[in-house]
């Protein structure tokens, strides 16, 4: 392996690994306001309760995204130094911004939130939920705007030694990829969020225990799971699409594993990119809805990788192919689950469907990993470049650091990573079976 | 333009030396002066809530850094890749052991996180130490503006000097006595009774130890990069800087039995932010001096980026500052005074 593959070796571990746990706080941030906002409005301390107890699930999972995030500020230097002088007048904006603005936000208030809570009073304690939430979106939104540069580079000129630099800044602030990813990407941290939020509900009604919290932390997952669900799909997922067929149809091409030119263009459901005979295997097809999908009529024309210079295709077109795949297979089965759940909660047969309650218990490892397969289908459709049509992955890294070396500090990460896994996964568990804290005041659990 | 760039970097660097440096020092010393799981649990409560506010200037220290000085970011950053990569392995170590350690009653998993928090903050402040000798020494810069930072060589200085050898030893040394001091006038405004007594103890050593280290690491600065005492003289706050490190020296012992507690811990802060000054002052306009060669020395003008970027990038900046202060004065007024362990990072 080269230096280069164990760049992308490291930095795809450790991305991974990282946003396993900020798709979490980002989505329980909005949650937890919701439950502090319901608390205060309904004057019922069953919210504030379940406010309480998933303030500490969030803490826990808070302090591990920090500490994985801070090798991925370091990366930019330490690995693709020559991504950084090429790109670094451009993007070292929004990770300033991300520092000043978001990180400070963030970190400030997680302290007045988490240990605050006596000496703050219910306002502007929900003021500190409600400045927690706001910098953890919007350092989202400052990560995405760099990544949509990547992605469809706005904004810049090039400059005398050949490097990039700021031209216009709302232009890059504003990128439309920016956008829609941002929108597609939050709202599918709002998924994880509910789908764990229902899952340990369903868990304590399911072993009844904690069933008055429990109803409540399965009724707000349920409802927020089920507008997230939709909103994934459209505008969201939707418009990240035509932003695909329009800037990158080669990554498109290769999602679907398309390699003949057509119009009334197939959407495989199935089958398996076979890239050296260049065909797809044993396909289920269904026609036209590429077409439509991509460019809105169900004639028009979608290129296929045949017709494509091969040194502009992704160079993993399966590992592309299936993340794409698996990422709308499991998007098309979320919205299934959540709309049977969110009838049944409207009919007040929820919580009696002990099936559905032991699916919804077991499905919250699914959004983690559709997540991560949609990140996957991003990262590895903007192959060949770093920065899509002007600098190659190959020319991004840092010259004079040796395969050896990163293979070192990936090993290393991964060791501390995996201990810290461990026990990361045993406090969560501890926390769950402690269960939420007993209403403080008249209103005492019944069960 | 790149001037005001240059400071803000500088001073949002010695911001966050100044922040994290007292909870650096703090995990230094509880294991010497906190015996009972009561007092170490204090000792934690005392930064708890604050630690990670001030870990967050290195992040945006790092960002500005970037923003400003692309090439002295990348050249930095690749150069000491192996460095660098254990000083992340070190923050992720801290920050979970002061997170993690409450979370378990058992006096095992304590120890053991409390032994973590110990190594990562004292090793922590040598590479800090350490990481300074480094940007005034000089590294082996290529003509490519890149370089290779070998771990440690034969510790002589010279054209291809490791990442660590006598003099950025000495200089991490400084650093390791210095935040100890720090964390120990920290300990000692914020903590009670006996606990309080021995922070009061260790601050009174350990300003002996930085007063020789102090000493011996200016001469020896003197020797492997003379041109910053040059620098020094020859700009326009040379003298006052020098003034002010020894101004707020002395001040330590003098304000330490008269004035309230407060007093000595804020002329700590003052020593390290001063002498920061200094060396920036001494420094500028190089960012990263070059042993090879001089002429392949990074400064502020060959390592911006040029374009709209710096001119647009002010403005922001003096925004996300009057915000963040704003945060910070609430957030260390909240958790103001004493350490109470009734509420927070009890259990």
């Amino acid at each position: 392996m080269d230096a280069v593959s164990w760049n992308r070796f490291q930095f795809g571990f450790l991305i991974t690994y990282h946003y396993l746990f900020p798709q979490l706080t980002m989505g329980l941030a909005l949650i937890i306001l919701i439950l502090k906002i319901l608390a205060i409005r309904k004057q019922d301390e069953r919210y504030d309760s379940a406010a309480q107890f998933w303030a500490k699930i969030f803490g826990i999972n808070f302090a591990v995204g920090v500490v994985t995030g801070i090798p991925m500020e370091f990366q930019f230097g330490t690995n693709w130094a020559q991504f950084s002088n090429f790109a670094g007048g451009v993007i070292s904006l929004t990770l300033a911004l991300e520092g000043l603005f978001a990180f400070f936000a963030e970190s400030a208030f997680l302290g007045l939130f988490l240990y605050g809570r006596k000496r703050l009073g219910p306002k502007l304690h929900l003021f500190s939920a409600f400045m927690v939430f706001a910098g953890s979106w919007l350092s989202g939104y400052f990560i995405i705007a760099t990544n949509a540069f990547m992605q469809h580079p706005v904004g810049y000129e090039i400059g005398k030694s050949g490097a990039l630099q700021l031209a216009d800044m709302w232009a890059y602030l504003l990128n439309p990829w920016a956008i829609w990813q941002y929108l597609h990407n939050m709202t599918a941290a709002v998924i994880t969020g509910s789908f764990v939020v229902c899952a340990v509900g369903a868990y304590y009604i399911l072993s009844d225990r904690h069933n008055e919290v429990a109803r409540k932390f399965t009724t707000v997952g349920v409802v927020t799971g089920l507008i997230a669900c939709i909103i994934i799909l459209f505008p969201t997922g939707d418009q990240h699409g035509k932003m695909m067929a329009k800037y990158q149809p080669a990554a498109l091409a290769a999602m679907e594993g398309k390699f003949e030119t057509s119009d009334k263009a197939e959407m495989a459901l199935i089958g398996q990119p076979d890239i050296v005979n260049r065909k797809l295997d044993n396909p289920l097809v269904v026609p036209y809805v590429l077409s439509f999908l991509a460019y809105g009529s169900f004639g028009a024309e979608v290129k296929g990788m045949n017709d494509m210079p091969k040194d502009e295709l992704p160079d993993n077109i399966e590992l592309l192919y299936y993340g794409y795949h698996i990422m709308v297979g499991l998007g098309t089965i979320f919205i299934l689950l959540m709309v049977t759940a969110a009838i049944k909660l409207k009919r007040n047969t929820l919580f009696s469907s002990r099936y559905l309650l032991w699916i919804l218990m077991f499905a919250f490892p699914f959004p983690y990993i559709a997540t991560t397969f949609g990140w996957m289908t991003a990262e590895l459709g903007r192959q060949p470049w770093t920065v899509y049509g002007l600098q190659r992955t190959v020319h991004a890294s840092s010259p004079l650091v040796s395969g050896g070396s990163i293979a070192f500090s990936s090993l290393g990460f991964m060791g501390l990573y995996l201990v810290m896994g461990v026990l990361f996964l045993y406090l969560i568990g501890k926390q769950i079976a402690g269960g939420p804290p007993e209403a403080e005041g008249t209103l005492a659990e019944a069960a | 333009m790149e001037t005001t760039w240059f400071i803000i970097v500088s001073l949002m660097m010695a911001t966050y030396v100044v922040l994290d440096g007292f909870d650096f020092g703090a995990g230094i010393l509880h294991l010497f002066i906190a015996k009972t799981d009561i007092e170490r649990r204090s000792v934690i409560a005392a930064i708890g809530p604050l630690w990670d506010g001030n870990e967050v200037w290195l992040l945006a220290g790092g960002g500005v850094l970037f923003f400003s000085f692309p090439r002295a970011y990348s050249a930095g950053f690749s150069g000491f890749y192996l460095p660098l990569t254990m000083v992340l392995w070190l923050l992720i170590m801290r920050g979970i052991s002061i997170e993690f350690r409450s979370l378990e009653k058992s006096t095992l998993w304590r120890s053991f996180w409390d032994g973590v928090f110990f190594l990562s903050s004292a090793l922590m402040a040598i590479v800090l130490g350490a990481a300074l000798g480094n940007v005034i020494r000089g590294v082996p810069l290529e003509k490519s503006g890149f370089f290779s930072g070998p771990l440690f060589t034969d510790f002589a200085t010279g054209e291809h000097p490791g990442v660590l050898d006598w003099y950025t030893v000495l200089v991490g040394l400084f650093a390791f006595a210095m935040l100890a001091m720090h964390g120990a006038l920290y300990l000692r405004m914020k903590l009670v009774g006996e606990i309080r007594a021995r922070a009061a103890a260790a601050a009174k050593k350990l300003f002996v130890a930085v007063v020789i280290l102090g000493v011996l690491a200016t001469g020896a600065t003197q020797i492997v990069q003379p041109s910053i005492f040059e620098h020094l003289r020859g700009g326009p706050f040379g003298w006052f800087l020098v003034f002010a490190v020894v101004a707020s020296l002395v001040a330590i012992p003098l304000t330490y039995k008269k004035a309230g507690e407060g007093a000595p811990f804020l002329a700590s802060c003052a020593l390290i932010a001063t002498m920061l000054a200094a060396t920036a002052a001494g420094v500028y306009p190089t960012l990263l001096s070059s042993t090879i060669d001089p002429a392949y020395s990074l400064n502020i003008s060959n390592a911006s980026a040029g374009g709209i970027g710096l001119n647009v990038g002010i403005y922001w900046w003096v925004a996300a500052m009057i915000i963040t202060i704003g945060y910070f004065i609430y957030l260390f007024k909240t958790f103001g005074g004493k350490v109470d362990l009734e509420e927070g990072y009890g259990h």
